[in-house]
Order: C-alpha cells, then sequence, then structure tokens
C-alpha cells in the first residue's frame, strides 16, 4: 500500500517538473510536449489510484485519457500548421511553414 | 508454491519504485535539457521507463485477469500513442523551422 504512495508521489514530482516546462518553454512546440507528459503521467497516476482503494473503473478512465490525449496532441500541432481545425485547411502545398 | 506470492508482490514493488524513479528522471531531464529535440529524449524516458515499469508492477499487482487486460491495453496504446506523438510534434517544430542547438552552436555551452 505504501510503495502506491510512493509512486503517486514520484507522479506529483513529474507534474511539477512538467508543468514547470510548460510554463518555461521558449517555443510552443516545448509546451505541447510538455501537455503531452502531463497527459501521460496523468494516465499512470489514474491507474495507481485505481489500484489504491481496489477499484478497477478507473483503469477505463485511464485508458480512455490515454486516447484522447493522443487527439489533443495531434489537433494542437494541426491548429499550429493550419492555423484552423477545419476541414478547408490552406490549399498551398503541405511544405510551407507554421 | 507458498513462497511465490510474496516474491511476486517484491517484484510488483520493485518494479513500481523503478517506474517512479523513471518517471522522475525523465521529467527532470524534459526540464533541464537544452533544445526541444533533446527534450523529446526525457518525455521518451517517461513514456517507455516510466509508464513501462509501473504498468508491469500493477500487472503483477492485479487480483483478476480483467484488471490484467486492461493494463495490458493501456500499456500498448501508450506504447502506440507515445512516439507516434512525440514524432509528429518534432516534425512540427523541424517543418516551422525551431533550430537545434547542435547545428546553431558547434557544440557550445547548454
Amino acid at each position: 500500500m505504501s510503495c502506491l504512495a510512493a509512486a503517486l508521489l514520484a507522479l506529483g514530482v513529474g507534474f511539477i517538473l512538467a508543468i514547470t516546462r510548460a510554463t518555461l518553454g521558449p517555443t510552443p512546440f516545448d509546451r505541447v510536449l510538455a501537455v503531452n507528459t502531463v497527459g501521460t503521467l496523468a494516465v499512470l497516476a489514474i491507474s495507481v489510484y485505481g489500484f489504491f482503494d481496489g477499484r478497477p473503473a478507473f483503469l477505463d478512465i485511464a485508458l480512455l485519457y490515454a486516447l484522447i490525449n493522443f487527439i489533443g496532441t495531434i489537433a494542437i500541432l494541426k491548429y499550429f500548421r493550419f492555423g484552423t481545425l477545419g476541414d478547408h485547411a490552406l490549399p498551398n502545398s503541405d511544405e510551407d511553414g507554421a | 508454491m507458498t513462497w511465490a506470492a510474496p516474491l511476486i508482490e517484491a517484484i510488483a514493488y520493485i518494479s513500481l519504485g523503478l517506474g517512479s524513479l523513471g518517471v522522475m528522471i525523465g521529467a527532470l531531464g524534459l526540464l533541464r535539457l537544452g533544445d526541444i529535440y533533446q527534450r523529446m529524449h526525457g518525455s521518451g524516458i517517461v513514456d517507455t521507463g516510466g509508464a513501462g515499469l509501473i504498468l508491469f508492477g500493477l500487472l503483477l499487482l492485479s487480483p483478476d485477469w480483467t484488471v490484467s487486460v486492461r493494463l495490458l491495453l493501456i500499456g500498448f496504446i501508450l506504447g502506440i500513442t507515445g512516439p507516434t506523438a512525440t514524432h509528429a510534434i518534432a516534425r512540427a517544430a523541424r517543418v516551422s523551422g525551431v533550430e537545434g542547438q547542435m547545428k546553431s552552436k558547434q557544440g557550445g555551452d547548454t
């Protein structure tokens, strides 16, 4: 039981470090990377906490969170590239800048 | 086979501890490394070392097979989406012209 608490503390430390990088990050891509890491840490924290109380339903939440986190990261990157999330993306070629 | 249960539990707690260590080291690498291309190494450590070991530890502790299936699924999906997201970030940064540290300063200090 105490080992799960230690894992939660370590994930807390990971959260603080990742959020510090998210605030400090010079380029927007650092922030996207940090937010992606925060999402992964959240998945781990939810599944460890689910074991903490013996509630297996938490693992479904962690599974869903892992998927949504990935989709969110790709959506942010698409927004950086095309300036819009709509289907009318810029008609010119794929190689232009952000 | 009475010695098997505490042995499995010991291995689970050891891998949970190592996974927690991996998470902290990865997050620290995310914070302290030079530019974005090096920081991806840190987020990779969190994805593989941290997540892999923690989920393995939980897998050993899981009471019945339904929990184990969910844990394996989470590990599989993290294994797929982690590198893909990092690749997408690297490509987006590369295309929008974020300079890597090695090229610009030719080995200058961080």
